[in-house]
């Protein structure tokens, strides 16, 4: 999503050169010039389709294309191996023209075993690609699978591209004589199967050349043996009479810059030490463990040096305590979760509300409710992040909208924590933070800065003083000779912080804090109109991961000449305050989300609009036709 | 400058609110007069409490204070101290705040060994929601939610300090102001989890708790003061003792049979006779001192330490470096 479609067609540096056996071949079979392609790669949870899905995807944001990825993995780690309970599945499209999403359905499926392909054929076009591993069709997986007959000879796929490839079998040839064990050289068929598709689609393998190699630097054998697979399959391609032709997708037309891909996770992590860093204070994470949301918390592991501490609480209220406990010391708190954990983290931040400490708090959102459906997307949480909590305690939210987008939304979080002293919620989701495109890398002296000043001067200082435009009280931080004094969740006397039941004052203390974060509206840049910046027939209205479907949806039916367009929002909290004015342009307001009506409701009693809710709770993102669908029949309504 | 502190220095300006003739004034008062000759500047301590009677604490010490929410006290605090290790930090809890709904942070701080002096009294009620049954009150007892009698069989405070393998864990009372002073002294020598059960009568809703080893007239037959490299006598006398039966301790009559050098000798670095002393139970005497404390790596000193050998290997964090790591490519 990195693209911008006015941008001069850019030269890619590092990209098409092959190395090794491969280098010089490609060009023996002719090439096919193709747009964009949307491969899904399946398997069971450990064939490796993960490790395949982000190699070749790296592999195509070298190429120049634009890129979007779809992860979509069981929760179990080792589900009994060949069920459908087991099955991985990575979802890419790489383009040579501006995308925004992961593509609907695949071009090409590769399923690896008959529950592969079992779980995913509904979503193949007629005609698509379809690339099994032969050997894999066993009696026994064919059973797991739920299959009575073989699909590979029963002519049930005849509307598909079948190619039949014995990939166990040449794997296990590719690597016989290093003295691997069946298991050890089975797991390396991921690895043909990447080198197969590598030459299918002309990608670059410097760079999984060089994964396998410092992947695989201390265990020289497997070094060796994925590699020689790697190969063997780039070879297949090439060689074997199956493949007419191989497709080359041309690098996208591509913004000038400095890129690198990114997950969600990731530019989340980076976004909080680079604010950190800005703000010129160490980071503490305090979370616990949860699905999807774990990664930021590796990621953050290994940044020590920054300094950033990394805190594996006992449990989640632990996590975003001592991340309170951080704060109150002066560091940037921040803890990460997911739903089940933003439930259990609730009377943390509502204390965090009352003694007006920053914090941030990310909710990684999944399918609920409950333990739901831990590794697929939702933005159910959206009412839980503004009411979630006892009494009255506004936080401020922001949504992150793609992958890269959360750099920026986990840097604003933390600029907000700190300017105006309070928690807020970051909400990023599953699909958001496994996610993949290429990010444009930010030049560090062009972030926005991040002040802090602690309080320092005794002479007349309260901890409940405020600034007169922020409305921010101090930071004022222990080691700080004559500012001594005591906060806590009591309710307290305006100024002094002194526990106080008095009526008048919570009332005072409760409006206080509601306007101090009901300011922050004065800080949110004027929302920007995709489409018709002066209203017409209808407009989306959509907040987080959702952004690139009702994109694509948009740009869609605006081609097709309907006067439709899109508003995203990042602040949902407070609301950006030209909303109501720009809503009112438009003769229909719906608000596409992936839940029961979220957004919908807040619209709906903040500006008595009768919008119009497209709402999906699958655990899986809207595709670009459901909405082209719902939007039309809007139109038309 | 911190040496010419003194007891009034620490007294905050609010009005402390417990109710007349509870024993919570008293530690407070130990608190207040112990913490100028520890010799720290009142601006580097810090009081982090929880919900309760009890956690109302920090707002009666002139010092940094946070009153947090119920048994998440731990938690706050080694967020702080773990990046502020330049603090003093003090946790100050109850039975219902440490052992109930915040038992699971008290068990995870001592096993962790964060440098925080912990402070749990241990009054075997609930008082501020004005008198159930604690989950350190004995079976049997009869409160507001337990007019039948409580069915809940109860923790031992130091039992469960000592099965999280706290380095340091000691036990006073309200009433024994000296004694409480040296353990408050000796715990904020240690470096790491520092855990002191402070027995605590509450006058209003189980008055009279710990009769046995606070009154005067009976005390001295049933405290048994821990004393290291001491040999455990007891009784008014000074005429009882405690000795091993095989593996079991019984309290035997000196002066006949039995003589001193028939006694067990206090060592407080036995983690086994540290775990049979928590356990005694009457007709045992109550011990009162430092059961166990043992020299262990502190969680905050590691963390640091961790991320001073990053910088020393990688140095400083370098925001550009960090953005540009990976694979990357230039588009022109």
């Amino acid at each position: 999503m990195a693209v911008r479609p006015e941008a001069a067609v850019g030269n890619v540096a590092g990209s098409s050169k092959l190395g090794g056996e491969a280098n010089g071949t490609a060009e023996a079979k002719p090439t096919e010039q193709r747009d964009h392609v949307v491969i899904r790669f399946a398997g069971d949870s450990g064939d490796g389709m993960q490790l395949v899905g982000m190699q070749f995807t790296t592999e195509s944001a070298l190429a120049g294309n634009d890129i979007a990825t779809l992860p979509d993995f069981p929760a179990e780690i080792r589900a009994p191996a060949g069920t459908l309970a087991g099955v991985s599945g990575f979802q890419l499209n790489f383009s040579s023209s501006e995308i925004f999403t992961p593509g609907d359905e695949p071009d090409v499926l590769v399923a690896m075993n008959p529950a592969g392909l079992a779980a995913n054929l509904e979503d193949l076009h007629p005609n698509g690609v379809l690339i099994v591993d032969k050997d894999a069709f066993s009696d026994s997986n064919l059973k797991r699978a739920g299959y009575s007959s073989n699909p590979l000879t029963d002519h049930s796929l005849d509307k598909y591209q079948l190619f039949q490839i014995e990939i166990t079998r040449l794997t296990a040839l590719a690597v016989h004589d290093l003295g691997l064990s069946n298991r050890e050289a089975f797991r390396c068929r991921n690895f043909y199967t990447l080198g197969l598709l590598s030459w299918l689609y002309q990608r670059p393998i410097e760079s999984t050349v060089a994964w396998i190699e410092g992947r695989f630097k201390k265990t020289p054998e497997l070094l060796d043996a994925n590699m020689r697979s790697f190969r063997a399959g780039y070879n297949f391609g090439e060689t074997a009479e199956m493949f007419v032709s191989s497709y080359k997708v041309g690098p996208a037309r591509i913004a000038p810059g400095f890129y690198r891909n990114i997950t969600g996770n990731s530019a989340t992590a980076l976004g909080f030490v680079a604010a950190a860093i800005k703000a010129g204070r160490p980071l503490f994470l305090g979370s616990y463990p949860i699905t999807p949301a774990s990664e930021v918390l590796h990621e953050l592991s290994g940044y020590k040096n920054f300094p950033v501490y990394t805190f594996q609480a006992e449990d989640e209220i632990a996590g975003v305590g001592a991340a309170i406990g951080a704060a109150f010391g002066g560091a940037i708190g921040i803890t990460t979760t997911s739903g089940p954990g933003l439930d259990l983290k609730a009377e943390a931040i509502g204390l965090a509300v009352k003694t007006e400490l920053p914090l941030v708090i990310t909710d990684v959102q999944r399918a609920g409710p409950s333990t739901g459906m831990p590794t697929k997307p939702e933005q159910a949480d959206l009412l839980t992040a503004m009411y979630g909590r006892h009494g009255e305690s506004p936080i401020p939210i922001i949504a992150a909208a793609t992958p890269s987008d959360c750099f920026d939304c986990a840097y604003e979080a933390v600029r907000i924590a700190v300017k105006y002293m309070t928690p807020v919620i970051l909400l990023t989701d599953g699909q958001l933070a496994n996610g993949a495109e290429p990010w444009v890398v930010p030049d560090p002296d062009k972030l926005a800065p991040i002040k802090v000043e602690f309080a320092t001067d005794p002479n007349g200082f309260m901890p409940y003083t405020r600034d007169e435009k922020t409305l921010s009280r101090p930071w004022a931080i222990p080691g700080t000779p004559g500012l001594e004094h005591r906060i806590g969740g009591l309710s307290s006397e305006n100024l002094t912080g002194n526990v106080s039941y008095s009526p008048a004052n919570n009332e005072l203390m409760v409006r206080l804090r509601a306007r101090k974060i009901a300011g922050i509206a004065r800080e949110i840049p004027p929302t920007e109109i995709f489409g018709d910046p002066d209203g017409s027939d209808l407009v989306v209205l959509g907040w987080g991961s959702t952004f690139g479907p009702i994109r694509e949806a948009v740009k869609q039916l605006r081609a097709k000449g309907r006067k439709v367009s899109q508003v995203h929002l990042r602040y949902l909290n407070p609301l950006p305050p030209d909303l109501g004015e720009v809503l009112h342009r438009f003769k229909k307001v719906m608000v596409a989300e992936l839940n029961m009506g979220q957004l919908l409701k807040m619209v709906r009693a903040e500006y008595l609009i009768d919008a119009i809710g497209c709402n999906k709770i699958q655990g899986r993102p809207f595709k670009v036709s459901e909405l082209t669908g719902r939007i039309g029949r809007a139109l038309e309504g | 400058m911190a040496t010419a502190l003194s007891r009034k220095d620490f007294v905050s300006d609010q009005e402390v609110r417990w109710c007349p003739g509870c024993g919570d004034y008293a530690i407070l008062a130990q608190v207040q007069k112990t913490m100028p000759e520890l010799g720290i500047a009142r601006e580097n301590i810090v009081f982090i409490s929880g919900i309760g009677c009890s956690s109302r604490f920090p707002y009666y010490m002139n010092t940094y204070g946070f009153h947090t929410i119920h048994g998440r006290a731990p938690a706050l605090a080694t967020g702080l101290k773990v990046t502020r290790p330049d603090l003093d930090v003090w946790v100050v809890t109850g039975d219902g705040d440490a052992l109930s709904i915040g038992g699971n942070h008290f068990i995870h701080v001592l096993r962790r060994n964060v440098d925080l002096k912990i402070l749990l009294f241990n009054n075997r009620i609930y008082g501020l929601t004005k008198g159930q049954y604690s989950p350190t009150s004995e079976v049997g007892k009869i409160t507001k939610s337990t007019p039948m009698g409580s069915v809940d069989f109860p923790f031992n405070a130091l039992s469960l300090g000592l099965g999280a393998h706290s380095s340091f864990v000691a036990r006073s009372i309200d009433v024994e102001q000296k004694h409480l002073g040296e353990m408050l002294k000796r715990a904020h020598a240690h470096r790491g989890s520092a855990f002191i059960e402070i027995l605590q009568n509450c006058n209003i809703f189980n008055d009279g708790a710990f009769d046995d080893v606070s009154d005067k007239q009976i005390k001295a037959e049933h405290q048994l003061i821990l004393e290291h490299g001491k040999p455990l006598i007891f009784g008014k006398n000074r005429d009882k003792g405690i000795r091993m039966n095989g593996m079991r301790p019984e309290v035997v009559k000196l002066g006949g049979e039995f003589t001193e050098k028939d006694l067990v000798v206090h060592d407080e670095t036995n983690f086994p006779s540290a775990f049979m002393l928590a356990n005694f139970e009457a007709p045992m005497p109550t011990p009162l001192g430092v059961f166990y404390a043992v020299a262990r790596p502190t969680f905050d000193g590691a963390m640091n330490k961790q991320l001073g050998d990053a910088k020393t290997k990688m140095g400083a964090g370098d925001i550009k470096a960090l953005l540009h790591r990976g694979d990357t490519w230039t588009v022109n």
